[in-house]
This record gives structure tokens, C-alpha cells and sequence, in this order.
């Protein structure tokens, strides 16, 4: 039997104001060479000046992998001539990265799996080519942009792995507001190292790297791929050569280049930005902005609030709909009713207009009051949402239009049975057709009944019970 | 000298303009003969309502500092047409200042180098002597002040690229503490060791200017907070009991009792003959012994040092972004091809040492035990500065050399002698060298380094020591006229 020993390389464009060593904006534009200063062009002359904010994202993001973090910030040079490395280096990080040693959590299939992080550093991306016929165009606006890259340990098996990992990881991402993570975009972009070995083998066998992949789904193709024909190959007596090959279209890939000598990047540490200390303060800081991640969360929603699998499904994927949920309940609310708040109306709504949860009207303080009347019987389950949309409607605080219209609901029995006998009195047929006939459909009759008399506040299931006692007690006193 | 010039200016004796244009014919008049300028403005401006000591006072700008609209070449062949779009922060303080600037001046290629000679536009020659070399890197600036076509100007300093020029050209070259004046726009040598500083006629020039242009820059992570200090003030401060020290591996004649080098013999005893005039003024002066290991180790490892940041900082020379366009059929063949010919074979070389230093199998060998050897040296040097003021050494061991010299490069007196300036660079100490002396009728100088972030401390000690001299506002131009 062979199984495959998989590593990834994920590079990920970080969410600035501004490049990551020069003042230009970090924009995504369709309009070539419009976000560039002399920074960018590596124009003679010019020296970096560090974002502090890419710093603290990258930094955030090795401690939410569970890195250690380095004392001090330092960056390498690392030395290459390239037509989209204008200044003939990238500054990136060799001698201490944001983070070594990590790890990821993910779970496949529902079984956990630890991905192992080797590291993560901040660097600087390139400008973007465009190749033609017989010239390239040279795009400068991404030159400069705050990169963050992580390297996993070859410890992932298989593509699902792989894709879960590149998921939750981008979930981390979006979690912690680093990046927007768009791999259309090309934000997010893999690098995969492949080998396939026997199960008994103790050493590694041939690798094969496939640079720059967008997509996940190519990133799961090009892994089935290639561990079909890795294996293939071997089977058949054949040797993997070393060497980079692409995925195409088809779904397949090709090579692209023999891997020669590895290139000599003469790193050195660069000199024009002196290393800063990173204090403990800092450090707690920066770990209070961290919030609870996907799988934290996933596991508090069904081990803490015993929610179904699908609820903790919708609740936890995004960061924005699970905070908006645990705002609702940290004001002491119903779980129970909040999920069903949530997940229903609230999620449709949103869907419907088109809008992001922070956007919508109501704020997790009102819907937590709505939750809170229902919850005390004040209102229906079904009012409770009506009221809901109708709040959406007009902009108004959901908690006025309870006031105003005076919805609260009717539970007090002396009043319901004011109710149910007028109603009763009015209806005399009805009271006939129980006390002589025993039909018990005029339960639903009445209820209907005093549901349309109390402008629906009466609470239905008092009511039916207050129904079925005064028709008893209307017979036996007939009887007498 | 500057402060002459302020008052005729002040008093209306002279206009800013004219004193433009006396410069400019200057700096015609010399240019054949000495070639101190790559570029000759060719027009009077100056910043409408600018109002400090320099508004009015014409410079020169080395030709390695971005100046937007301006020709900006660093003397090489690569950058032939370069036109920067940005300033350089010390040009733009100058701009802001109203000094006005006469031209870009001559430097040895892309500042590599230290005679002046290797510039794309040609050598630069001595004034005091046209048959010898000004030194560099700095030649065409540290010429233009000797000639007395500027009161002053700007150069670079990455060995000693602005001191040795000002030895052999008899005016004060200084550069201070390492971030005191911002390197944004400046071409990049060797960042760690690169400095921006001044060539003056007087100590008092040197500080007015440099007062100009210190300061934090947000484009320099590397520019440090400023001292607040006005350095024309501190000056005339009373150095009594200021302690320095001489290196006596360096100075003691003893060490040349098997040389005939008449020249080195009178630089030193002349040099002896002024320390004696400081301790009559009140200087402490002694002489300590320095590892001689470790002072012969100072050339290498700034070659070491400088050459492999110089390959990489110069990296973006393709010839792709700007620069003229290589041939070729690939990326490769097109850089290539470029360099080959935008390059002299002494910048070709200095890259493929510094390229060889970096490689993987050689950087732990070459490259970190330079760095190394480099905090040993400021380390010892720091543990003297605990207890000494500042250090007194001779800036040469002679006057300009001629153009055809040969002298014997790992001899004593080359391998220390005319090296130890590059523990300024080193350190980032605040360092200066003001002409002391004649010897053959050249100038030499005398180099001052002191304690980091100290500034005002140097230019203090060096404008006392200048008074002793006699040689304050010289000028080879005077010779000319």
C-alpha cells in the first residue's frame, strides 16, 4: 500500500490600511499601477518602513495557530532577480518568524486532526506579471502588500484533509479579521508539496511541488492527481522525479520545470529596519484580541448549549451570525429561543435583504428583549416574530411596538374566561352542540373565537384548557 | 564660509542670486580642469519665504541623493538618465531652507571607492594639485568646497567616503551619529554603514548645516529622535578636561622605524606637535593600545560588510523598471545584459565578492564573522569612550596621494593608517576631520570620533582644536584666482 505525505504553503494577502513598508493603499483594483508610491518601485533611494498593523495581524494569527512568538521583530532579505521583485529583494523573514511550532484543529469527516504549523512570517508580496505573446506587463499595485505565509509540517494525508485545512483556515482568517481571505481574488493562494511512499518506507519518497494554486477545488484536484499517479508510477517500477508541475484545466497536471540546485536566496537580515522588542503588555494585549475561533465555538455550541448539528452549523461558520448569537445570550436570554430566533427569522431576513448581520435593524439587545417576552409568555412565539419583521419594516424598536399596540399576552385566567364567556354567550349553538351532541370540535371554534376577540393575545393553550372547563361546567350546571 | 556670507546677505550686500551666479561661473570655470560636477544647474531657484541662516547660500548635492527633476546618475552608467521623481528628505530640508542648490557633484561609482576616480563622467582631481587624487567617494563634493565654488556641501560616508576626501582636500568633511540625518533618498551602498553628512570650510559650518538638516524622518526607521539641540550653539562650549585618546598602533612612530616614508614621518610628528597644542589648551590626551589583531581587521571587514549589502541594495539596477533596457531573449539574458554594461569592472567585482560572501556555504564564514568582528570593534571602542571624550587620529598618513601611486596596500601604514575611519561606520560614532597641517605641500587632516549620539560633543572639541590649526576657512581656490 502508498500513502501520500502532503505539506502546504499558504500565502495570504493581510487586510491594511496600507502597504506593508510604504504608505500606498492595500486595495484590490481592477486599474493597473494606480496603487504604487516609490516604495513600491524599489526606485533607488528608497528604504521600508514597517506597517505596525501587518505586524500585529501576523502575530495574532501565529498565536491563534497555537506558534510561539519571537521577542523581537526582525526582517531578512531575501535576494533573487525577478521581473516582479523591483527592488531585486523581498523582505520577508528567516531569522524569526511571527510564529514557529503551531498547530490547527481541524475535523474531517468528524474525526479531529492536528495540522502541524513549521511556521509563519510576514513578508512582502510581489508586483503581478502578465505574460503575452512576446512581451509581459508588469502590474505594480500588488508589490508591497502585506503577505503572511504559513508552512505546514508534511503531515496532511489526503486531499480532504488538505481542503479542510485550507477552509478552516481561512475561517481563522476571516475569525480574526487578518484577511479577507478571497481566493478569486487571488488572497489566498497554495503552494502543495506531494510525495507517496510505502506504508513501510522510513523514508520520504520524491517530492513534487505545485506553486500558486487559487482555487481549493484545483488544490483537491491536483492532490487526487497526483497521488494517482505518483502511485501509478511506482507500481509500475517507475521513478517520481523531482520538479514542479502545474494543474491545468483537465484537472490534470503537467510539469513545468526539473527542479535544478536549490536556489541560493543569500539571506541576511535586513538593515534598514532595527529590530523591535515585543514586551510581555504587548503580547497580552494582542492575546485579548483574539477572539474564539470556529472550532471553539463549534465545540461550546454542542457540548455547552447541546445544540443540534445544524444549528451549530449555521451558528458557527460566520463569525459575525455566532457573535451576534452570544451578544443575544451573554443579555441572559433563552438559548433554545434565541436559536430559533436566529436561524430563522433573523437569518432570512438578512438573506432576503441582502445585507450583513452588523447591518440589520435589529440589534441583538432588541432581539434579546423579544426573546425574553416570549420566554416570560408577555407575547407568542408567533407574535414575538411578527413583531420581529414588522420592527425590520418600519425601523422601529421592536420593544415600542409591543408597548404601543399593547400585545402583550393575555395568560390571566380571570380575564381569559371573561373572554371565553362572551364568547360562549354569543355562540350559543355552539355550547348546544357540546352540552347535547359531546362534539368536541367546538374547542377549536372558540378558540379561533377568542383568539379574533383578543386581537390575538390570549394565550391559546390557557384558553383551551379555561374552553374545555367552562363547556364541562356549562353542561353539568344544565344537567342540574 | 556661511556665516560671512549671511551677513552680506543680511546687510544687502550681496544678493542671493549673485552669489548663484558667482558660484555657477566657478563652477564652469573649474569644471574642465577638476570635473567636480556631474550636473550644473543652469538656474537660480529658491523657496519663496524661506528664512533660515542657509536661504541664500548656494550647495552642491552629491550625485547619489534623489533629487525629483534633477539628473540623479551616482556616477555610473546604469543610471546615465535617471531622472528621480522624488527628494531626497536632505535635499527637500535644504529645499525648505532656501539654500540654493549649484549642482550635482562626482562620485566614485555608486559611492564605491575612494579616489575619486572611477566616476562615468571621469576623474576628479585634487585642487591643491591637479596631478593627485581629491579621494572619495565624496570627490566631486569635497573638490566643489576645496575650490570654493559652495561654502558647502552634502556627501556620503559609508568608510570614510566624506572624512578621507576632506584630508586630502583641506576642509572639513563630517559625518554624525548614525540616524541623525536621514538616509531616505540617498542611494543605497551599504545601509548599515551609510551616512549623510557635510563639507564645510569651518567647524561652525559644519554644525550650522548639519543643524539643518538632522531630524527624525518617518521614511527612515533607522533616522533616531532628534537631540533638540542646536549644534552652532554648543561649539565654543569650554573643553577643559575633555579626555582623548590616540591609538598607538596607529601614531607611534616607533612602529615605522624601518620606514623612509618621509611624508608619514611628518604627518605623525606634526600630528604629535598638535596634540601638544591641545593639552596646552587643555585637552587630556593619552595614548592607548588597541589589539593590533583587531585594527588590522577593520579594512576586510568593512569590505566584507559593504559588499555583500552593496549586491544586494544595488539589486534593483535591471535595467526593467528604469535604466537603459539590456537585450536579450529572456528576463535573464535582458538583466544580464544590462549589468554587463551599465557596470565598471570595479562595481562587477565588488558584486561577485559580495554575492560569494552571502552564499550559503560561505555567509557563516565570511559574512557573520565580519559582523561579528564588527561589534568587537565598536565594543572596544565604546569600553574607551566610557572613560575618553573622543578619539584623535591622523585622517591619512599623508597628503593626497598622485594618480600614479602604487603604494603597497597591506603595508602598516595602508592597512591601518587609512582605514581606521571606518569605526565611524562601524559604531555609527559621530566622526570629522578638519585640515591640520601641510606636508609637501598638501593638506592633511586630523579625524575626531566621539561617543554615539554625541554630536555636539565632536563639533565642540574639533572647533577648539581648529583654533590651534590656523588652517580654519582655507581654500585651494585662492590659489587659482
Amino acid at each position: 500500500m502508498y500513502k501520500a505525505v502532503i505539506g502546504l504553503e499558504v500565502h495570504c494577502e493581510l487586510d491594511t490600511n496600507s502597504k506593508n513598508f510604504s504608505a500606498s493603499p492595500n486595495t484590490f483594483t481592477e486599474i493597473p499601477n494606480i496603487n504604487v508610491s516609490t516604495v513600491d518601485l524599489g526606485l533607488p533611494g528608497i528604504l521600508p518602513y514597517p506597517n505596525k498593523e501587518a505586524v500585529k495581524k501576523a502575530l495574532k494569527t501565529a498565536m491563534a495557530l497555537h506558534c510561539t512568538n519571537p521577542d523581537e521583530v526582525v526582517f531578512d532579505r531575501k535576494n533573487y532577480f525577478y521581473p516582479d521583485l523591483p527592488k531585486g529583494y523581498q523582505i520577508t523573514q528567516v531569522t524569526k518568524p511571527m510564529g514557529i511550532n503551531g498547530y490547527l484543529d481541524i475535523l474531517v469527516n468528524g474525526e479531529k486532526k492536528r495540522v502541524l504549523i513549521h511556521q509563519l512570517h510576514l513578508e512582502e508580496d510581489t508586483a503581478s506579471l502578465d505574460h503575452f505573446n512576446n512581451y509581459s506587463l508588469i502590474d505594480y499595485n500588488r508589490s508591497g502588500i502585506p503577505l503572511i505565509e504559513i508552512v505546514t509540517e508534511p503531515c496532511i494525508e489526503n486531499a480532504d484533509q488538505a481542503v479542510t485545512f485550507l477552509e478552516d483556515l481561512r475561517d481563522v482568517f476571516l475569525f480574526l479579521g487578518v484577511s479577507e481571505a478571497r481566493s478569486n481574488y487571488g488572497q489566498m493562494r497554495c503552494d502543495v508539496n506531494i510525495s507517496v511512499m510505502k506504508d513501510t518506507d522510513k523514508e520520504l519518497g520524491t517530492k513534487v511541488e505545485m506553486k500558486n494554486i487559487n482555487a481549493f477545488t484545483n488544490v483537491r484536484a491536483a492532490i487526487e492527481y497526483e497521488i494517482k499517479r505518483q502511485t501509478g508510477l511506482l507500481e509500475s517500477g517507475g521513478k517520481v522525479v523531482q520538479e514542479t508541475r502545474r494543474i491545468a484545466e483537465d484537472g490534470k497536471t503537467y510539469s513545468m520545470r526539473e527542479k535544478v540546485d536549490a536556489v541560493d536566496y543569500k539571506y541576511f537580515v535586513e538593515p534598514n529596519i532595527p529590530p523591535v522588542k515585543l514586551s510581555d503588555e504587548f503580547y497580552q494585549k494582542l492575546m485579548e484580541e483574539i477572539p474564539e475561533l470556529k472550532l471553539e465555538r463549534y465545540e461550546k455550541y454542542i457540548n455547552e448549549y447541546h445544540l443540534s448539528e445544524y444549528d451549530v452549523g449555521v451558528l458557527s461558520s460566520k463569525k459575525d451570525i455566532s457573535d451576534y448569537f452570544e451578544e443575544v445570550l451573554s443579555y441572559g436570554s433563552d438559548i433554545e429561543l434565541t436559536v430559533n430566533f436566529v436561524t430563522s427569522a433573523i437569518l432570512s431576513t438578512i438573506k432576503k435583504l441582502e445585507i450583513d448581520i452588523k447591518d440589520l435593524f435589529i440589534t441583538p439587545k432588541m432581539l434579546s428583549g423579544i426573546v425574553d417576552k416570549v420566554k416570560n409568555k408577555d407575547i407568542s412565539l408567533d407574535h414575538g416574530k411578527k413583531i420581529l419583521y414588522q420592527a425590520i419594516e418600519q425601523k422601529i424598536d421592536p420593544n415600542e411596538i409591543i408597548k404601543k399596540q399593547n400585545l402583550h399576552q393575555i395568560n390571566d385566567k380571570d380575564q381569559l374566561l371573561n373572554l371565553i364567556c362572551e364568547v360562549m354567550d354569543e355562540n350559543k349553538e355552539q355550547v348546544r352542540q357540546y352540552i347535547e351532541d359531546g362534539n368536541t370540535y367546538v374547542y377549536n371554534f372558540f378558540i379561533g373565537k377568542v383568539m379574533q376577540n383578543s386581537n390575538r393575545q390570549a394565550n391559546p393553550n390557557v384558553s383551551l384548557e379555561i374552553i374545555k372547563e367552562e363547556l364541562e361546567r356549562r353542561k353539568n350546571s344544565e344537567s342540574k | 564660509m556661511i556665516e560671512e556670507l549671511r551677513e552680506k546677505l543680511d546687510k544687502d550686500e550681496v544678493t542671493s542670486e549673485e552669489l548663484f551666479n558667482e558660484a555657477l561661473k566657478k563652477a564652469h570655470q573649474y569644471q574642465e580642469e577638476y570635473n567636480s560636477f556631474v550636473t550644473i544647474m543652469d538656474q537660480y531657484k529658491i523657496k519663496k519665504r524661506a528664512d533660515s541662516i542657509l536661504t541664500g547660500i548656494p550647495y552642491a548635492l552629491k550625485d547619489n541623493f534623489s533629487t525629483s527633476g534633477i539628473l540623479t546618475t551616482a556616477s555610473s552608467n546604469i543610471l546615465k538618465d535617471y531622472v528621480p521623481v522624488y527628494d531626497a528628505t536632505v535635499y527637500k530640508k535644504l529645499k525648505q531652507s532656501g539654500a540654493v542648490l549649484v549642482g550635482k557633484t562626482v562620485l566614485d561609482e555608486l559611492a564605491m571607492g575612494g579616489t575619486g576616480t572611477t566616476a562615468a563622467t571621469g576623474i576628479v582631481r585634487n585642487p591643491w594639485d591637479k596631478e593627485r587624487l581629491i579621494g572619495g567617494s565624496s570627490a566631486g563634493s569635497a573638490a566643489a568646497v576645496a575650490l570654493g565654488i559652495v561654502p558647502f556641501a552634502i556627501g556620503s560616508d559609508t568608510g570614510d567616503s566624506i572624512r578621507k576626501p576632506a584630508s586630502y582636500g583641506g576642509v572639513v568633511g563630517y559625518k554624525p551619529t548614525y540616524g541623525r540625518i536621514s538616509r531616505y533618498g540617498l542611494f543605497a551602498f551599504a545601509s548599515s554603514l551609510d551616512h549623510v553628512g557635510v563639507f564645510t570650510r569651518s567647524v561652525r559650518d559644519a554644525a550650522i548645516v548639519t543643524d539643518i538638516i538632522k531630524g527624525q524622518d518617518s521614511h527612515d526607521m533607522t533616522s533616531l529622535k532628534d537631540d533638540n539641540k542646536t549644534y552652532l550653539k554648543e561649539v565654543d562650549n569650554d573643553i577643559k578636561g575633555r579626555k582623548l585618546f590616540y591609538i598607538k598602533e596607529i601614531c607611534n612612530l616607533d612602529n615605522y622605524k624601518d620606514s623612509n616614508d618621509k611624508e608619514l614621518i611628518e604627518t605623525l610628528t606634526r600630528f604629535n606637535e598638535l596634540l601638544d597644542k591641545c593639552r596646552d589648551q587643555g585637552f587630556i590626551i593619552e595614548e592607548v593600545s588597541i589589539d593590533k589583531q583587531l585594527l588590522e581587521a577593520i579594512y576586510p571587514t568593512y569590505m566584507t560588510i559593504s559588499c555583500a549589502e552593496a549586491t544586494s541594495n544595488n539589486a534593483n539596477l535591471t535595467g526593467i523598471q528604469f535604466g537603459p533596457r539590456g537585450q536579450g531573449n529572456s528576463i535573464d539574458e535582458i538583466i544580464f545584459d544590462a549589468r554587463t554594461k551599465g557596470f565598471s569592472e570595479l562595481i562587477k567585482r565588488r558584486f561577485i565578492l559580495g554575492s560569494y560572501i552571502l552564499q550559503k556555504e560561505n555567509q557563516e564564514k565570511l559574512y557573520l564573522n565580519a559582523c561579528r568582528i564588527r561589534r568587537l570593534i565598536v565594543d572596544k571602542i565604546t569600553e574607551l569612550f566610557k572613560e575618553y571624550d573622543g578619539m584623535i587620529l591622523p585622517a591619512s598618513g599623508s597628503g593626497a596621494p598622485k594618480f600614479d601611486d602604487s603604494s603597497e596596500k597591506l603595508s602598516d601604514r595602508y592597512l591601518i593608517l587609512e582605514n581606521h575611519m571606518a569605526i565611524g561606520n562601524f559604531g555609527g560614532f559621530p566622526s570629522i576631520t578638519i585640515p591640520y597641517c601641510f606636508v609637501n605641500n598638501m593638506p592633511v587632516g586630523v579625524n575626531i570620533t566621539g561617543r554615539i549620539m554625541e554630536d555636539d560633543v565632536v563639533l565642540n572639541i574639533a572647533n577648539k582644536i581648529e583654533e590651534l590649526t590656523g588652517l580654519k576657512g582655507i581654500k585651494a581656490g585662492d590659489m587659482h584666482v
